[in-house]
């Protein structure tokens, strides 16, 4: 795909924050595109930085966290700079978001058809009356069974699913061409896990939206997603096709999470896990962040620190793939 | 061909390892240090809580010896005004009291009021929040209504309405002795309901903890659980009560002294000064109400300001 | 919800009950009834007859009964100080205190809530900050300390305003109001602020700290996220969010006013309760004693109720009936 075609650009994505104890930098160095229409898993253990890139191309990250270089660019324009009102143009209309605890994401003093009817109202010059027929049409849409009457009905009136999928609506209510979903299903019991992926994938499709994915089950990526960006320690360490990473993972952080997922066929044998942990973000190693629990540790990575690279059939920050890259391009 | 690029900031946290060296570190001191408001409250509390200690030794006279009080000198100005005397700073009262060694007296009594009804409704607070946490059940729901009951009225009234029928109820002679302890109680009275329910809270949220059901496995005797292992992780919280009830209870008795059912003229705290010294406000010797009451002020202003501090430096919302 | 509303009047009359036992052990068993009434020569047996005759040997129970039945119509026996009914005294204090907490809890709604808005709002700025440090100087003042530097600086030395009493007052059937005079209005100025600047600044925090946790929660992020205009977010939902606890709260402190205000009065000389309840205090008059008890404890009881039901009233959760959680 061309590089003017993309939806979504990321390049050298840059989020600090400022402490006593010194700068830290939360995302380091992100670069990524996201085509119309297609769905990004960003996966990685919690404190990887995906929830910060999300909230970042958002425009909502909380002070002192701030973006400290590199560029967001939204079909062609630039979005990181932009003064408040603007971005909150954007925000809705433009790049919808989801979060993670449908308990919390409704205000419990509004009705739902309240709050649907002053998103739709913000962003689309529509008639009260044809507000709600919109508000009516979206609780439709994400499956609210007798939506005539529910729409007048309070936030806590509804189960934690259905809430997740009022939450839904409300991000599509202006038909934005990206959502972020940020952990949209960690909350919710398993079988309705499943239900609200489907429902996503299938809004994705029928109106065209791309949606960033960002959780920690690799399962749902597994599912969901055309393209995965595995984050560790605030940097992307693997990014391709979603089928490539599963099967034939190359950075050696991917191919530990694969193997930890328990298969439920196959041989059973001990749970496989990566040693250790995920390092602060003020207590990160020199050279490459995952070297210390790395299985494939050669010296370099404890001196120098890998940017992405072509390996196999993915890119990965890894330097046993540098002579492919070479070979690559030699 | 990849980049090299420079490895990213790396920061390794070494603790010091001595204990001062890590409260120098630590965010509590950054915070007062970051504070200059809270420097100078701390300042001003030191000054003034240490004078009064000090009382007996510093002040210029002795007001409680009734040899050395002449009502000649009543009623004097302060020493830079028209009719004022270098040895009394800052005038006498009617009874030819010295203001100053009166305030440094009665700061003391109030300071000894204030922190014994803390300390007392403290010890009564968490003791009665540590029981109804701990046991829950029918002792937990007595306690709590008695707290839900009384929290329905304001502390001042609950300590003026039990000092106030206490004064009037007992006799004379009795009542100049133990109006001291009646009043401490009063006022203790009226704030052990505070430390009683966030200790109930802490106490029920503990008690389900890994590392208590580990020693009741132990067999470890409950009372030595609740006092060796509850009792230190909830007690953060209690801190920043007392320290911040401290300035109500010095607020309250010096309230209750100034409406008369406080510490009496012969042995006056700082609301009993003001109290003495309000009849002569309108005939224009001012200083007898105003000294007392500027270091009142700032008495309750620091330890108010410090108890902030506290709670803001405790809060882990705030970091 | 009329389980709810029976269960908290329930509550109310059981709390009412226990206040008036106080009061009535007050009342009966504190010194002797029967001594404060006569004097030193009447012999025992006129005492015994006495006594008998007030029917102050009965059970306690009965007493007990014959006092709450006396108490429900108003009926406090005679002061001992004034010599006349305790009821008819309170009549004629009653309106100088609540005409003053209610000047008072005005001024502190209507100054306090804006401010607190304001300040958490924004939360760094000059006034924020100036805001916040004379919240603390009210916090920290005793209210009789505040009432005497306004004293000092308004009657004594500028002479603009009185420094006690209520000024001309007009009856209107038993009632007394001193709002219809413009002296009235000058009496009741001073005091008023006194008793309205420890509540006022009370309420700013209050708001302040809610407004603060609100514009913190998931659903104005999920707001902000979803492109709602600054007003709409802070003024449609986090202030609607914020002034729900905050009515309640507020509602309790109206009742904080009135224990407050004896020390305006007090200060200021205001012919109130509570002036009433600290002259009885000095002369031991414990019938008027009682009947403040009762009636202070009836009033907060009343407010609490009040406040309860205004919540249950207000917050959606409470009100409506829950849906069973039929899955997703």
């Amino acid at each position: 795909m061309r590089t003017s075609e993309m939806l979504l650009k990321v390049e050298n994505l840059r989020v600090e924050v400022p402490t006593r104890h010194g700068t830290l930098v939360a995302v380091d160095n992100v670069s990524f595109d996201i085509a119309p229409g297609e769905v990004l898993g960003v996966v990685g253990e919690s404190g990887a930085g995906k929830s910060l890139t999300g909230a970042a191309i958002i425009g909502l990250l909380e002070p002192p966290l701030r973006i400290a270089g590199g560029s967001i660019t939204l079909a062609g324009r630039r979005i990181d700079n932009l003064p408040y009102e603007a971005m909150r143009r954007i925000r809705g209309k433009e790049i919808g978001a989801i979060f993670q605890d449908p308990l919390t994401s409704l205000n419990p003093l509004y009705t739902v058809g309240y709050q649907l009817v002053e998103t739709i109202r913000t962003h689309l010059d529509l008639a009260p009356a044809k507000a709600r027929i919109r508000a009516l049409s979206l609780l439709r849409e994400v499956g609210i069974a007798g939506a005539d009457e529910r729409i007048d009905h309070y936030p806590h009136q509804f189960s934690g699913g259905m809430r997740q999928r009022i939450v839904i609506a409300l991000a599509l209510a202006a038909d934005p061409r990206l959502i972020i979903a940020d952990e949209p299903t960690t909350a919710l019991d398993v079988s309705i896990q499943a239900q609200i992926i489907a429902l996503l994938k299938r809004l994705g499709r029928d109106h065209g939206t791309a949606i960033m994915l960002v959780t920690h089950d690799m399962g749902v990526i597994a599912e969901t997603a055309h393209r995965v960006a595995v984050m560790y320690a605030g940097r992307i360490v693997e990014i391709g096709p979603v089928r490539r990473i599963v099967d034939r993972p190359s950075h050696p952080y991917t191919k530990g999470l694969m193997a930890s997922i328990p298969r439920a066929a196959g041989r059973r044998g001990r749970l496989q896990q990566i040693d250790g942990t995920m390092p602060r973000l003020n207590a990160i190693p020199p050279g490459c962040p995952f070297n210390p629990r790395c299985t494939e540790v050669i010296d370099r990575c404890h001196r120098e620190r890998p940017d992405l690279m072509p390996a196999k059939e993915t890119q990965a920050a890894c330097w046993r793939y540098e002579a492919v890259a070479d070979l690559a391009n030699a | 061909m990849a980049e090299i690029t420079a490895p990213g900031p790396v920061s390794s946290v070494t603790l010091p390892s001595r204990w001062w060296g890590r409260f120098a570190d630590s965010d509590l001191w950054w915070s007062f240090r970051r504070s200059p408001v809270t420097i100078v409250a701390a300042g001003v509390a030191f000054v003034i809580i240490g004078a009064a200690l000090l009382a007996s030794l510093i002040a210029p006279h002795d007001p409680y010896d009734l040899a050395s009080v002449s009502l000649l000198d009543a009623t004097d100005p302060p020493a830079w005004l028209e009719g004022g005397n270098w040895s009394y700073l800052l005038g006498t009262d009617n009874q030819g009291r010295d203001v100053l060694s009166t305030i440094f007296y009665g700061t003391r009594l109030s300071l000894l009021v204030g922190c014994s009804a803390v300390f007392l409704a403290l010890l009564l607070g968490v003791t009665l929040g540590l029981v109804a946490g701990w046991r829950g059940g029918i002792a937990d729901t007595l306690i709590m209504r008695i707290a839900d009951v009384q929290l329905s009225f304001p502390a001042i009234l609950i300590a003026l309405l039990i000092d106030g029928v206490a004064h009037s109820v007992l006799p004379r002679e009795v009542q100049s002795r133990i109006t001291l302890y009646v009043l401490i109680m009063a006022i203790a009275m009226s704030y052990w309901v505070h430390f009683a329910r966030t200790v109930r809270g802490s106490t029920m949220v503990e008690r389900s903890k890994e590392y208590i059901q580990a020693a009741r496995v132990i067999g470890v005797h409950p009372i030595r659980i609740v006092i060796g292992h509850l009792l230190p992780n909830v007690i953060g919280p209690v801190l920043v009560i007392a320290t911040i009830n401290l300035a109500t209870a010095i607020l309250t008795e010096a309230t209750l002294s100034f409406l008369g059912v406080g510490l009496p003229p012969t042995e006056p705290s700082l609301g009993t000064l003001i109290r003495i010294g309000n009849d002569f406000l309108l005939s224009g010797d001012w200083w007898i109400s105003v000294f007392p009451g500027i270091v009142l002020a700032l008495l309750i202003l620091s330890v108010n300001l410090l108890g902030d501090w506290l709670r803001d430096a405790f809060n882990p919302k705030l970091r | 919800m009329i389980a709810f509303v029976i269960q908290r009047l329930w509550q109310s009359v059981l709390v009412m009950l226990a206040v008036a036992l106080i009061a009535f052990a007050l009342f009966n068993y504190v010194g002797d009834p029967i001594n404060n009434m006569v004097g030193q020569d009447t012999t025992q047996a006129e005492r015994e007859r006495l006594r008998h005759e007030l029917g102050l040997d009965a059970p306690f129970v009965v007493q007990f009964c014959r006092f709450v039945g006396h108490a429900v119509q108003g009926n406090f026996g005679l002061s001992y100080q004034q010599a006349r009914p305790v009821g008819q005294i309170i009549l004629e204090k009653m309106p100088a205190t609540l005409e003053l907490s209610f000047m008072a809890a005005f001024i502190a709604l209507l100054l306090g809530v804006p401010m607190g808005i304001y300040t958490g709002l924004h939360r760094s700025s000059w006034g924020s900050q100036a805001m916040l440090a004379i919240s603390l100087i009210g916090v920290s003042l005793p209210t009789f300390l505040i009432g005497i530097l306004l004293i000092l600086i308004f009657a004594v030395v500028l002479g603009w305003l009185p420094s006690f009493g209520r000024g001309a007052i007009v009856h209107i059937g038993w009632w007394t109001t001193g709002f219809l005079t413009a002296e009235g209005w000058r009496a009741i100025i001073l005091p008023a602020i006194t008793l309205a600047l420890f509540q006022m600044t009370l309420i700013m925090r209050l708001v302040r700290a809610e407004m603060i946790e609100v514009l913190r929660t998931d659903y104005i992020k999920f707001a902000r996220a979803r492109g709602l205009t600054n007003r709409a977010v802070n003024f449609g939902h986090a202030l609607k969010n914020t002034l729900v606890p905050v009515i309640t709260i507020t509602g309790l402190q109206l009742g904080s006013i009135i224990a407050f205000a004896v020390i305006t009065e007090t200060v200021f000389q205001w012919p109130g309760m509570g002036l009433m309840f600290i002259q009885a205090v000095t002369f031991a008059d414990i019938p008027v004693m009682a009947a403040y008890l009762v009636l202070v404890g009836f009033f907060f009881v009343v407010i609490n109720l009040v406040v309860d039901l205004l919540y249950y009233a207000v917050d959606p959760r409470l009100r409506v009936e829950r849906e069973a959680a039929a899955g997703g």
